[in-house]
């Protein structure tokens, strides 16, 4: 059974060939196998999703109408809330935290009735790009154990890649979708800002937060984004459908583009590791046996993404993570002598080292002095990445570059220097900081048999023409037919 | 003895909760004295995920109570985080609005005491949301309310224009006037809806040279008698102050006071003025407000005369006394009709005294608006028309109008159903009159003689004639015809 996909596990569901229960039970044994191995969970709920598996066996026993995920087993990172289990953000700080609702976005999977099997592990508060700044617990790379999934959404790529899941939603604030895809060799969607409603996402840095899927196909990633996209009224940021109308993203998907022109930057590419250059200079030129037309564009200020980045994402992070105060909820220190004690007590105990290092990074960034050489530069350089978006679009469809400069690097190879570790970003933060959508799909493995990944990017609101893009690939290999061997 | 001139400088910042049904940001209903912690919700709670969608209503309360200041409205306007911890605030930020606030410079009329009026300029005025509130006990810990956590306040922001505690309170009653007139706030002082800080200091001239007194801000006030007091006790301290230690204004030496209601005095609560950093900075959660020329000209639309001018108009055009004219004016819906009736064709004075006398004493019993009772303007222009033609009198107006708000007939109808229809038939008055002349020869004497005994003899004639006619004859008529009778 692992080697349906979603859409098709979801057909077979519907037409009554395969039993939801069976696919339910036949994950939870995948996960009893080798999740103390890949430790991509940090709840899951065995009984609930057979119980939910049985309502959607019932429901096509009687022939009732069944959601677009009918029956299909979902995990979800475990930064978004839920009213079953905790929503712990890996963070010791809300470890016991039970929220009382749950994220738009897992509302709309159950309404699309999904079962939703887990929650998965993450660098805390999606703070990260290996999973290793979890403050509950490990998750390694199916495909070597000892090495990093990538990150934050370690666990939800990890996961898929291991099959202990049909598919899952991750969430992308720097690349903490694509990234850990590709190191897992999965597909991985950031939509556009706005595309899919954030409430009940625990905020990191709230411009740039985004939730997306993350999926064995480029079809299940257009089959997930079909499911969460759209306005919701709780979250003023999310984009109203008479400015940017949704899309069965499924119904074109298989219709190549026509006079597909692909962007490709070299000077920013030449800072990835050899074999990803190579794979990806393979993979682009799948696309020019097509008959796309491959032009060059420069976009000078793509150098300075990581800096604005890690400026604009903590400042709103210390902003965001003031909350977390042991005063309404979540971890509170023993015996405080006075109030303030409550809250430095209790954050210093709870936070881990990079949470705290982002909260000093964004507070240094707003305080009264620096507030404009920092953030408000950041905000310029975050426009100007935003015209050079701007600008190459005007003249292709789609740009196509790295996803990360290397494969998936050895767990602790990073961890003693975070300034490497920010680097892993590099090609993934600029969209997040534009706005725009990317998706990252498999596009080959290295000497060790490591995932390589490519990443699309493409313009605000058009995560049809980019899934059609990244389909019309996806058809000319079976990577995602390669499974790691665990 | 030095030559000593000085002046008392006061800015007020007032905080004025929006009458609206839900909080800033969220669902949550408005609700004063419900059961600690019962109005709340993920997103006034701060809950993780959770997110603020911006209440439009309070959003254009704002605009109306900016342009009612005389503001500039900005066409975008956006909102801010102002982040410090404190255990009523969960997210440990406060949406407010920064550097781009919803109206800016403005002004307010206020009445002075001898009548003119003073023109106090306004600052800004922008929306934020209020915290909650720590309930602290006697034992080691403190309890946290957060009902009135993202309830809508609107900070107005004064320029230091207002030299003494009169013009304070006086800005502070025309601000309770203002809002409540134009329908933005229920501006009830009982309930904290209305919330003062002023900052004072002394523009002191001695011997020729001029000194200012450090600033002090009291915090929290919450009536306009602790407003008035508090700026009146600060002049004296600080004049002392500065006479005993010629302690000038000057970088840091702001203090922060409250006002202790028993002793009343105000009391130093922080020494300095705290090198707070709030890292204001746009809220990522929530869009910019960007107003059309035609939502601002729907909003405009709502404005009315506001209650000063109608005041003064009062007592110029309609020549009412200054009081009556503030009691017509003190709700906007006293003051329209009020409005309605006189352009219905009422007396203006003659309204007003059926207003203020019966109206207003029945709206009070009753706990409700002019225009919660059964009376329409036109049946009170009839009813004040009919005392003026003399078909009935006065006295009998009070009753007829007590009778509109009970049966909600007209005033015609109620006149003859009551039998107060006043005799005004010369013909018919006259034979009364002459009877009555003919009992009362001293009394007539008395009258004709004209001296010291003829008013209260005159009285006493009309007074029986009131009797013959069961108290139905216009005493105008009646008093004309005795004059013509006993010349």
């Amino acid at each position: 059974m692992e080697e349906l996909t979603a859409k098709q596990l979801r057909d077979k569901i519907a037409s009554g060939q395969i039993k939801s229960l069976d696919a339910v039970n036949d994950v939870f044994s995948r996960i009893e196998k080798y999740e103390p191995v890949i430790g991509a969970y940090i709840s899951t709920f065995k009984e609930q999703a057979i119980e939910q598996a049985e309502q959607v066996d019932k429901k096509v026993s009687a022939g009732e109408p069944l959601g677009q995920l009918a029956g299909v087993p979902i995990a979800v990172k475990d930064n978004m809330c839920t009213t079953f289990g905790a929503t712990t953000c890996a963070s010791k700080i809300l470890e016991n935290f039970h929220a009382p609702y749950n994220a738009t976005a897992v509302e709309k999977l159950i309404a699309a009735d999904a079962v939703i099997i887990g929650k998965t592990n993450l660098d805390e508060f999606a703070m990260g790009s290996s999973t290793e700044n979890s403050g509950l617990k490990k998750t390694v790379n199916p495909w070597d154990t000892t090495r990093v999934p990538g990150g934050s959404s370690g666990g939800a790529t990890a996961s898929v890649a291991a099959r202990m899941c049909s598919a899952a939603l991750g969430s992308d604030t720097g690349g903490s979708i694509r990234q850990p895809a590709s190191f897992c060799g999965v597909v991985g969607l950031k939509p556009t800002y706005g595309r899919v409603s954030r409430y009940g996402l625990v905020a990191y840095g709230s411009s740039l937060d985004q939730i997306g899927p993350v999926t064995q196909t480029v079809e299940d990633a257009a089959l997930m984004l079909n499911v969460i996209a759209g306005h919701d009224s709780s979250d003023s940021t999310s984009v109203n459908e008479t400015i940017a109308p949704t899309y069965d993203y499924l119904e074109k998907l298989n219709e190549p583009v026509e006079k597909l022109k692909i962007a490709v930057a070299p000077q920013l590419n030449a800072g990835a590791d050899q074999q990803v250059q190579n794979t990806l200079h393979e993979a682009i030129n799948i696309y020019k046996n097509l008959g796309a037309e491959i032009i060059e564009v420069k976009m000078p200020h793509l150098d300075y993404a990581i800096a604005a980045y890690y400026i604009i994402a903590t400042a709103e992070a210390s902003s965001n993570l003031a909350r977390y105060d042991g005063v309404h909820y979540g971890h509170r220190t023993q015996n405080p002598k006075d109030y303030v004690e409550v809250y430095s007590k209790s954050r210093a105990e709870a936070f881990g080292q990079e949470v705290k290092r982002r909260i000093m990074l964004g507070t240094y960034a707003l305080s009264s002095g620096y507030y404009d050489a920092y953030y408000l530069k950041a905000l310029k350089v975050r426009n100007l990445i935003r015209s050079d978006f701007t600008k190459a679009f005007e003249k292709c469809d789609c740009v196509m570059m790295p996803v990360a400069p290397t494969t998936a690097f050895k767990i602790g190879e990073k961890t003693s220097d975070p300034l490497q570790m920010y680097l892993s970003d590099i090609y993934t933060i600029a969209a997040n900081l534009a706005g725009i959508p990317g998706i990252s799909i498999p596009c080959g493995f290295d000497d060790k048999d490591l995932p390589i990944g490519l990443q699309i990017l493409s313009p605000a609101f058009t995560e049809d023409k980019l899934l059609r893009i990244a389909k019309m690939y996806e058809k000319e290999n079976n990577w995602y037919d390669k499974r790691p061997n665990i | 003895m030095a030559d000593l001139q000085y002046k008392i400088i006061v800015g007020l910042e007032i905080h004025v909760q929006l009458r609206t049904k839900s909080k800033m940001f969220c669902s949550c209903a408005l609700e004063f004295g419900a059961e600690p912690n019962s109005r709340v919700c993920p997103v006034c709670l701060g809950m993780p995920g959770s997110l603020p969608v911006m209440n439009k209503q309070a959003f254009e309360y704002s605009v109306l109570a900016g342009l009612a200041l005389n503001c500039n409205i900005p066409m975008f306007t956006k909102w801010d985080r102002k982040s410090y911890y404190y255990p009523d605030l969960p997210k440990n930020y406060q949406i407010s609005q920064y550097d781009l606030p919803l109206s800016e410079k403005g002004f307010i009329e206020i009445p002075l005491e001898s009548g003119e009026t003073k023109r106090i300029r306004i600052i800004r005025a922008h929306l934020e949301e209020d915290a909650g509130k720590n309930v602290h006990s006697a034992s080691s810990y403190s309890q946290v309310d957060l009902n009135r956590t993202g309830t809508p306040l609107l900070e107005i922001v004064t320029e230091p224009d207002m030299n003494s505690g009169a013009e304070v309170r006086a800005l502070a009653v025309e601000l309770q006037r203002l809002v409540r007139f134009i329908g933005v706030s229920e501006a009830d002082m009982q309930k904290g809806h209305m919330r003062f800080e002023p900052n004072i200091n002394m523009k002191i001239i001695r011997n020729g040279k001029e000194y200012r007194t450090p600033i002090a801000e009291v915090k929290n006030l919450n009536s306009f008698r602790a407003l008035e007091r508090s700026v009146t006790y600060e002049a004296q301290r600080q004049l002392s102050e500065f006479l005993e230690t010629g302690i000038e204004f000057g970088m840091g030496n702001k203090t922060t006071r409250g006002w202790d209601d028993e002793k009343e005095m105000t009391v130093l609560q922080r020494e300095k003025e705290e090198a707070h950093d709030y890292r204001y900075f746009p809220d990522p959660d929530l869009v910019p407000v960007e107003l059309t020329q035609e939502w601002l000209d729907e909003i405009k639309s709502r404005l009315c005369e506001l209650p000063l001018k109608k005041q003064l108009r009062y007592v110029q055009e309609y020549n009412l006394s200054d009081y009556d004219a503030g009691v017509l004016t003190a709700d906007r819906a006293t003051a329209d009709f009020f409005d309605e009736v006189v352009n219905a064709g009422g007396d203006p004075k003659r309204v007003c005294n059926l207003l203020t006398q019966t109206g207003l004493k029945i709206t009070k019993e009753k706990n409700c608006n002019i225009t919660d009772l059964p009376v329409t303007p036109k049946g009170m222009a009839d009813l004040a028309k009919m005392v003026d033609e003399g078909t009935i009198s006065a006295s009998s107006a009070t009753t007829i109008f007590e009778a509109m708000v009970q049966t909600g007939k007209q005033p015609d109808v109620l006149a003859s159903e009551l039998n107060l229809v006043q005799k005004s038939d010369a013909g018919e008055l006259e034979s009364i009159v002459d009877q009555v002349i003919a009992e009362n020869s001293e009394a007539v004497a008395d009258v004709i003689s004209g001296g010291k005994k003829e008013k209260k003899a005159r009285g006493f004639l009309m007074g029986q004639v009131m009797q013959k006619s069961k108290g139905q004859a216009n005493p105008k008529v009646v008093s004309e015809i005795l004059a013509k009778k006993l010349k």
